[in-house]
């Protein structure tokens, strides 16, 4: 059974619709890419799984647990929202870190206010996530003094501090330059080998090619192509794939 | 009268300054949040209604808000309340404008109220979506969401607007005399008509200068120790 079972997801704003259908699957410790050019849809896509938008029908499904029906409302009180969130945690493109606390205090605060443990153990929990991300010598630091590669490891981290079951990443890179892109995605690449289930919403397409066990392409709010990355990324079907991919051969 | 006579006597006048100055920031302050969460609210009617009254309270004088305050009870009701409170007060303890000392607090309030709710709308409203979904993902309620997040820095945001305002406050006491409150100005104005002394008048601008230096120095202060991050 898939860790993560969407189904027939659609969303409009107003008369434009976003998403058109959408319907996928994600095993347990697998890392799913979602490629595609501005505008068609991903980033949408894991707002409404993350409840951040509401999606107008379909059906959400983590291990057995239905998280989201379309045609059912009480899954969209805010309590079962809350409840909902916790199976995932989401890194933004602009890491979104409380800039009024320090690295070791943004990794606190949730599981603080959530009551997940005692303040020992939330506080040993999450310096171990701060090693994790290589940012020991940061822990007292306040997020203006850190590079944004470094703020954005310690959205990893804050993320991880609740232990969701999919860690989802909005364009994780696309605010940063080459070389802080590289740590970041090294941090990425270090949670996959530890088995975390994750997917990552990105136009690094040969790390995409490199990490993932999956590649979704979407256009136009469906999906055009899914499969494995050595076929989706290098030996494309769709003529639109084909064409989004190009630029990215030429490149490489 | 001597130069430190002369100083006494504008110095019981500066108290009531102050008094109106701290009363108004002390209740003022507060009254403006439930004002600009009401500029804020999802349902129209309230949103409006809040709206309007920020629209006529600062689109009005305030010297005007002082009067409509102190007369319009006697107007409409045939009830002066303030002057009753001037008299019960003037024979019980010898206070003679208790009263409009408090129409004076009343409109102040109210006045200062509307200004602080909506330098709290901005800051409030200043604050980016993200720190919102932030903490949404985090499965924080919204009420944490404001209080652990979201307030400080609002409040990092809104110390310089509100240092302006808190200094504009101070001067604006000046307009209770206006109902012949006994601040600085009118115990200055005083004395030029029976003493036939003009020079207390502009003296009186020395302790406004003292103070508002020393207001200066605190927010700096507020303001310095509130820089710690950047949001």
């Amino acid at each position: 059974m898939s860790i993560l079972n969407v189904s027939n997801i659609k969303k409009s704003f107003g008369k434009t619709e976003v998403l058109k259908d959408i319907s996928f699957t994600l095993e347990k410790g697998d890392v799913l890419s979602i490629i595609g050019s501005s505008g068609s849809g991903k980033t949408t896509l894991l707002r409404c799984l993350n409840f951040l938008e509401i999606a107008d029908c379909g059906k959400v499904i983590v291990d057995d647990d239905v998280i989201f029906d379309g045609s059912d409302k009480s899954y969209l009180t805010d309590e079962k929202i809350r409840e909902s969130r916790l199976n995932f945690g989401l890194v933004f493109q602009n890491f979104n870190l409380f800039p009024q606390y320090t690295v070791l205090e943004n990794l606190t605060l949730a599981p603080t206010l959530l009551k997940k443990g005692d303040e020992a153990s939330i506080k040993q929990k999450a310096l171990e996530l701060i090693k994790k991300v290589g940012l020991e010598e940061k822990v007292d630091f306040y997020p203006c003094q850190l590079s944004g590669g470094q703020q954005q490891r310690v959205a990893i981290a804050r993320a991880l501090a609740l232990n969701p079951k999919i860690l989802f990443f909005d364009e994780p890179t696309s605010a940063l330059d080459p070389e802080l892109t590289m740590e970041v995605l090294n941090v990425i690449k270090g949670l996959k080998d530890s088995g975390c289930t994750m997917v990552i919403v990105t136009h690094e397409m040969a790390f995409a090619r490199d990490v993932s066990d999956k590649v979704i392409f979407m256009d136009g709010g469906v999906i055009v192509e899914q499969g494995k990355p050595e076929d989706v990324i290098n030996n494309p079907q769709n003529e639109r794939t084909k064409h989004f991919l190009n630029r990215f051969k030429e490149n490489s | 009268m001597s130069f430190l006579e002369v100083t006494a006597f504008l110095f019981d006048g500066f108290k009531i300054s102050l008094l109106i100055f701290a009363v108004t920031l002390l209740c003022g302050a507060p009254l403006g949040l439930p004002i600009a969460f009401c500029s804020m609210s999802r349902f129209k009617a309230v949103k409006s209604i809040s709206k309007v009254i920020v629209w006529i309270v600062r689109g009005i004088p305030l010297m005007l808000q002082i009067f409509i305050i102190y007369y319009v009870p006697g107007l409409l009701f045939n009830y002066q309340i303030f002057g009753k409170i001037d008299r019960f007060m003037f024979i019980e303890y010898g206070i003679s404008d208790a009263g409009r000392i408090t129409a004076v607090l009343i409109a102040f309030t109210l006045n200062y109220a509307c200004y602080f709710s909506e330098i709290y709308r901005g800051g409030i409203e200043s604050i980016s979506k993200g720190q919102y979904e932030a903490g949404y993902v985090l499965g924080l309620t919204k009420s944490q969401i404001f209080r652990k997040i979201i307030l400080k820095q609002v409040v990092q945001r809104i110390v310089p607007p509100m240092s302006n305002e808190i200094i504009t406050l101070i001067k604006d006491t000046a307009l209770a005399n206006c109902i012949m409150v006994c601040e600085i100005i009118k115990n200055a104005k005083e004395l030029a008509a029976t003493k036939a002394m003009i020079w207390p008048l502009f003296f009186t601008g020395v302790f406004y200068l003292v103070f508002v230096g020393i207001l200066t120095i605190v927010l700096n202060k507020a303001e310095k120790k509130l820089s710690y991050f950047r949001s």
